[in-house]
């Protein structure tokens, strides 16, 4: 086994064998499947839902309103007066009430009394309302079939085709956008999660002299390529695991709630470019890291100047509504193809309405050139600031030991 | 062979000079001391040796070759300032710092049970590193530093912080690398325990070489024109003494710079004066250091 080997096997063992990484990978299976578990537990333990009936009031001075009184889970009930509806409502016989005025039919009016202090008219209070005045106005005019029609005119199905006229696989929807969204969000925390122990382990290596002896049996080179793939392996293995385990969670979710999470998909090339958008984004966070862990006197310091460039990382996550409203604008394409803001941005996208070709190859590549770029000035900045101990260079030194080499 | 030979080399960082031209050999089967004061320029000329920072210019060739990786485990370092992985075991520890020395981790274990016994350090095998005391991490460190057997061994500081049996222990342990042939660079500033083990040595100040050579040699160089007595009966005024200064249980006797210590003995010899201690003052290396070092500043 060479030297860079060893680094790494060490480096690699280190890592999984902390109790914080552990946890973190664990962690996203474990909850999943606790949340079905207890699910599951309550809906063994628990009767049949029961829907609760609504009660509210009408007053018809406009007359005719008589039929149709159960809509839904809403009973109306007749007054012949609205002082008789107002009883109703203080005695709690009915949540609220409303009066259907004699010119209604020129007006539209309909006044509405509730006890209730609240922002606009729940829709299922209005949707049962209008359903009642409908159904009661056009009975015996037109088949009920058309009243149902009318009432509820519109049951929009949307199909996705490809450019080739079949039916694409990804339907799209929020149900796409369900697996994407959370697993950008452990990505970055992944990646971050990486770039601490990378800055960690060297912080420490500096700050106890250990780097001297190791320096004095490896060099640069390999004691950086051997941390940098033993933590960066270390941080596959975590997304790989999560990875893996959500097809399974996503067909043990579907079978047991149903509903929206059988609308759940993971969409094309997501396992792949997920793969690909870690190995590139860590490659470039852990040069980073490298960096900033040899210019930092301490593993404290280091750790504190992470953040400056991990903050990019989560910045798509701040603009995902913007994603949700706006999904072709050009700021998404400009957070897909800057380096840093590419893992995160790419899989956000890709729930939501998918990244074109061209962006992807631009964005991987423009990431892959930024890896060679920056891991080239942070074999620079290891090798120029690895030994100085205690003081932190200003940026004016680290700018000339960068240009000079 | 030589172990080491430094040739002319030059370092400096940003806007300080911190070793000018320098050079100087070690011989294999030597221990060889590298003193001088703080800032001096030790360390740098170390870690230059064992390829941990590139000269500016001149030349280092270690076991007669410029220093590449095969060599790198020939070389045994323990740094003035030393630490090891924290939640390691310390056996864990040793296995992986020899693998990275060339040594398989079964040899590696082995000859950590060996030294670790050597050492009386053999209960501490399976505890973390952490829960060491600073000596016991400091023999662990040495044990580090010599497992993979290198023919260079170099050794910053060992003895700081160590209670006296431990230093004995380290002492005899460095003395039979030596008797094995090997060359051992000991850079300290304990001058006693550069007179008790180096065979040559080289001062330096500001980078530059101030003293390099043999040690006895050195010391005999720095003589002093007096000679320490311890006698019986009167002395009474003694030809060619120019002052005497009393000291508890001897007398230094200054001599006027005619008279040599062999002129001196015969007449008080010839006086009948019964000498139980005569010695010719030579200057310890202490004194030697505070001299050069006094004046170079």
């Amino acid at each position: 086994m060479n030297k860079t080997q060893l680094i790494f096997r060490h480096e690699f063992l280190n890592a999984i064998k902390r109790k914080g990484f552990i946890i973190m990978t664990l962690i996203v299976p474990v909850l999943a499947l606790l949340a079905i578990g207890i699910f599951q537990l309550i809906s063994a333990t628990a009767g049949p839902m029961v829907v609760e009936t609504t009660t509210i009031g009408y007053v018809d001075e406009a007359g005719g309103f008589d039929d149709y009184t159960t809509q839904g889970n809403i009973e109306l009930v007749g007054f012949d007066t609205q002082d008789d509806a107002t009883a109703a409502l203080i005695n709690d016989d009915v949540s609220e009430y409303f009066v259907i005025p004699a010119d209604y039919t020129s007006t539209g009016v309909i006044n509405r009394y509730t006890l209730a202090r609240e922002l606009e008219t729940p829709t299922s209070i209005t949707t049962a309302i209008k359903n009642f005045l409908t159904s009661n106005m056009l009975a015996g005019k037109v088949p009920s079939e058309t009243v149902g029609l009318i009432e509820a005119p519109l049951a929009l199905v949307t199909t996705r085709l490809t450019e080739t006229g079949e039916v694409a696989t990804e339907q799209g929807g929020f149900g796409n956008l369900m697996i994407p969204g959370i697993f950008s969000l452990l990505l970055a925390l992944s990646l971050q999660l990486s770039c601490v122990y990378l800055v960690q382990g060297l912080g420490d290596e500096k700050e106890s002299r250990l780097i001297e002896v190791l320096l004095s049996s490896v060099n640069t080179r390999q004691l950086l390529i051997g941390k940098v793939l033993g933590l960066g392996v270390a941080g596959l293995v975590q997304v790989v695991v999560w990875l893996a385990s959500m097809p399974l969670l996503l067909n043990l979710a579907s079978s047991t709630f149903g509903g929206f999470f059988g609308t759940i998909q993971l969409p094309a090339n997501f396992i792949v470019l997920g793969m690909v958008y870690f190995i590139l984004g860590y490659a470039l966070l852990a040069a980073l890291s490298a960096g900033v862990g040899a210019i930092s006197p301490s593993a404290r310091e280091g750790q504190q100047m992470i953040p400056i460039f991990t903050l990019l990382l989560f910045v798509p996550l701040w603009f995902s509504s913007i994603l949700f409203i706006f999904p072709n604008s050009p700021l998404w394409v400009v957070l897909t193809i800057f380096p840093v803001t590419a893992p995160i941005a790419v899989m956000l996208r890709l729930g939501v309405t998918g990244v074109a070709a061209w962006e992807l190859a631009v964005s991987i590549a423009v990431l892959a050139l930024s890896v060679v770029g920056v891991m080239f000035l942070a074999i620079r900045a290891f090798r120029a600031y690895l030994l100085m101990y205690g003081k932190r260079p200003r940026w004016g030194e680290i700018i000339r030991s960068l240009r000079s080499g | 062979m030589l172990a080491v030979e430094v040739n002319h080399v030059v370092k400096s960082f940003a806007d300080k000079l911190a070793v000018d031209d320098l050079s100087f050999s070690v011989a294999q089967g030597e221990i060889f001391g590298l003193i001088g004061p703080n800032g001096a320029g030790k360390t740098t000329t170390i870690r230059m040796m064992m390829d941990i920072i590139k000269p500016d210019s001149g030349e280092v060739t270690i076991l007669g070759e410029r220093l590449k990786e095969a060599t790198k485990n020939k070389l045994g370092y323990l740094p003035e300032e030393r630490g090891l992985y924290k939640k390691l075991s310390v056996l864990d520890s040793i296995v992986y710092l020899a693998s990275l020395k060339g040594m398989d981790k079964q040899s590696a274990a082995e000859k950590a049970d060996e030294l670790l016994e050597k050492t009386g350090m053999l209960a501490t095998k399976s505890k973390k590193v952490e829960a060491l005391s600073r000596g016991m991490g400091q023999i662990i460190q040495v044990i580090v530093t010599i497992i993979h057997d290198p023919q260079l061994v170099v050794l910053d500081e060992p003895f700081a912080g160590l209670d006296p049996v431990n230093t004995e222990l380290l002492k005899g342990m460095f003395l039979d690398l030596r008797n094995q042939g090997k060359a051992v660079i000991l850079s300290t500033h304990q001058m006693n325990q550069i007179e008790a083990l180096c065979d040559r040595i080289l001062m330096i100040n500001n980078g530059k070489n101030v003293l390099y050579g043999d040690l006895t040699e050195i010391r005999s160089r720095y003589r002093g024109n007096s000679v320490l007595l311890d006698f019986e009966g009167e002395l009474g005024e003694v030809p060619g003494v120019s002052e005497k200064r009393q000291h508890k249980g001897y007398i230094e006797l200054i001599l006027d710079g005619k008279t040599t210590p062999k002129q001196l003995l015969e007449r008080l010899v010839g006086r009948g004066i019964v000498i139980n201690r005569f010695e010719v003052a030579t200057p310890s290396l202490n004194e030697i250091f505070l001299k050069e070092v006094g004046k170079k500043s």
